[in-house]
């Protein structure tokens, strides 16, 4: 009888003890940091998913992107026919493979990821929706995979067959050597 | 006049043939001042990284390394848009995505969580690739030094994953910079669970602007661009972003044309950096010195050799001998003027053994640019010049 008594009583000590812990961790846990609003998250999230996650309105054209790539891309990156951006098409398994646009990218929406947040260089986080997908059909136009009128937005962006689509493996394959 | 500095210099020629009778300037009258931030001995000039003041790379002197924290002057830097000028006061940090509860920190939010002190390497993917063809670096900062080893002071991110309640459908997470590239990597959220830190200190003081003031993701034994620098958003994912920097960049291209991403381990690596390209040995008893990491796990033990490979000593390893950190390892020989052949092999506790060139180009051709983590070596002529085998 003392016997369960005793385990009763410390089971209830127990049990208080737990509720203790999860009030204060609860507490606690909500006095760090802020809430952030909804506007607040969308002014900050500006990456862009495959599947076209993170894309905002707008659209544009490779002709619109022209004027845009010759204006803030140009000195840096050439022009259509001479430019880092695009070519080497079938080099990969080649001596001198080219990491190209075209050849290489697996999505397009990383163009759009890409610019938005770090280009131009020297001007970063300036350009609006509409120059983004712009310039974004101008470097596919360039590879070849858009006509110069095609409109991309945030649903035909993600569409958009890049030729190197399957050329990735997402597993790490290591350690395959010895 | 002449006769006299003759014999001045005659005099202070014998009086330092004298050595130990000698008391020398520095004890003969009281010493400097303390400054209020220390810095190296003006004898320890030539310490440096380079290239002086580039932009985006800058390489570790890992042969002046005197133990297995980098000092954090002289940690690697590698950055895609400059450094940032960042005020902590009025940095942010957003966790948002896939969580129940997105939250912003300040800094100072950050301080009020538990944090623990870690120590461990950083490398960056792309070190010794300039030597997939072979021999490339005169130096071991040429050819290795985008690595170095640092102690991390900050918050385990998955103390915070708790805070905002991380929703079940979430595999991974993108880490984002504050810098003019908005620099952002996709993470497994294995890795969050596992150790990932997000770090304020570096050895004992706050984050060097290079290396992420005032905050920085640090995975541990990840390439060293998925330790996001100057930290300002995180956010989960059921997928990852395939951003330019983990498709363009940080890819590893294989010789049938297909391309590895998110391969983020850096494997078991070692190099000697004493005696290394540049340096000279002197007669009689001398050190092998040299670092060894690995991203899985600790150093097992490091194998040394003299005569190119033909056979091999265990090295002594320095203690601690610290997971995903520098081990520092030693053997002492002996050179008499003859030709040698240094190389150094390291084995981590996954029984995974550092490869050579050869075996690893056999398998990734010589196009995959990443992760290089052959054996390498150094050769001491006859004379004691000491240049890469």
């Amino acid at each position: 009888m003392r016997r369960a008594a005793l385990v009763l009583l410390w089971a209830g000590v127990f049990a208080i003890a737990m509720v203790w812990i999860a009030c204060t961790h609860t507490s606690s846990a909500a006095q760090i940091g802020q809430v952030p609003s909804a506007d607040e998250i969308d002014a900050w999230n500006i990456d862009v998913s495959p599947n076209g996650d993170g894309l905002p309105a707008g659209s544009g054209t490779a002709s619109a992107g022209e004027g845009i790539f010759a204006a803030k891309c140009a000195a840096c990156h050439g022009t259509a026919g001479n430019t880092d951006l695009a070519g080497g098409i079938g080099s990969l398994r080649g001596p001198n493979p080219v990491r190209s646009v075209g050849n290489y990218w697996p999505y397009a929406t990383t163009l759009f990821d890409y610019i938005r947040r770090a280009m131009p260089a020297d001007k970063p986080q300036t350009l609006s929706a509409g120059e983004i997908y712009s310039l974004s059909a101008y470097v596919l136009w360039m590879n070849g995979i858009v006509s110069r009128d095609q409109v991309l937005d945030r649903s035909s962006l993600p569409r958009v067959a890049m030729p190197n689509r399957k050329g990735f493996l997402e597993h790490d394959p290591r350690p395959d050597v010895p | 006049m002449a006769c006299m500095r003759r014999t001045s210099f005659l005099q202070r020629a014998f009086a330092m043939l004298a050595g130990t009778n000698v008391i020398p300037g520095w004890m003969r009258e009281p010493g400097g001042t303390v400054p209020a931030y220390g810095s190296p001995s003006s004898f320890e000039s030539a310490v440096a990284r380079s290239p002086a003041d580039a932009r985006n790379i800058a390489l570790s002197p890992l042969a002046a390394q005197r133990g297995i924290i980098t000092a954090s002057g002289l940690c690697f830097v590698r950055c895609h848009a400059g450094i940032p000028a960042i005020d902590p006061s009025q940095h942010r940090l957003l966790i948002h995505g896939l969580v129940k509860s997105p939250l912003v920190l300040t800094m100072g939010d950050l301080a009020r969580l538990p944090a623990v002190a870690r120590i461990h390497f950083l490398e960056c993917s792309g070190n010794t690739g300039s030597e997939w063809r072979g021999p490339a670096a005169e130096t071991v900062q040429q050819s290795h030094g985008l690595a170095s080893c640092c102690e991390w002071t900050g918050v385990r991110l998955r103390d915070l994953l708790e805070l905002v309640g991380v929703s079940p459908s979430a595999r991974w997470f993108l880490a984002e910079g504050a810098d003019a590239a908005a620099f952002d990597r996709s993470i497994p959220i294995a890795k969050a669970y596992d150790d990932a830190l997000l770090a304020y200190g570096q050895n004992g003081e706050m984050l060097r602007p290079e290396q992420g003031y005032p905050l920085r993701l640090i995975v541990p034994g990840y390439e060293g661009s998925a330790n996001v620098k100057w930290l300002r958003r995180i956010k989960l994912l059921a997928q990852p972003v395939y951003s330019r920097e983990e498709t363009a960049r940080y890819t590893d291209l294989m010789p049938n044309g297909s391309a590895r991403a998110f391969t983020l381990i850096m494997e078991a690596k070692s190099v000697i950096v004493s005696p290394s390209g540049g340096q000279h040995v002197s007669s009689g008893r001398n050190q092998v010195v040299g670092f060894a990491w690995s991203g899985r796990g600790k150093i097992a033990h490091v194998d040394v050799s003299l005569d190119g490979g033909s056979s091999w000593r265990r090295a002594a390893l320095d203690t601690p001998v610290l997971p995903k950190a520098f081990s520092r390892f030693t053997v002492a020989f002996d050179w008499n003027g003859q030709d040698m052949a240094l190389l150094s092999r390291a084995t981590d506790e996954t029984g995974y053994v550092q490869p050579t060139l050869a075996q690893l180009v056999r398998v990734r051709g010589v196009n995959s640019g990443y992760h290089n983590n052959a054996i390498h070596g150094w050769r001491v002529s006859t004379t004691g010049a000491v240049s890469r085998l």
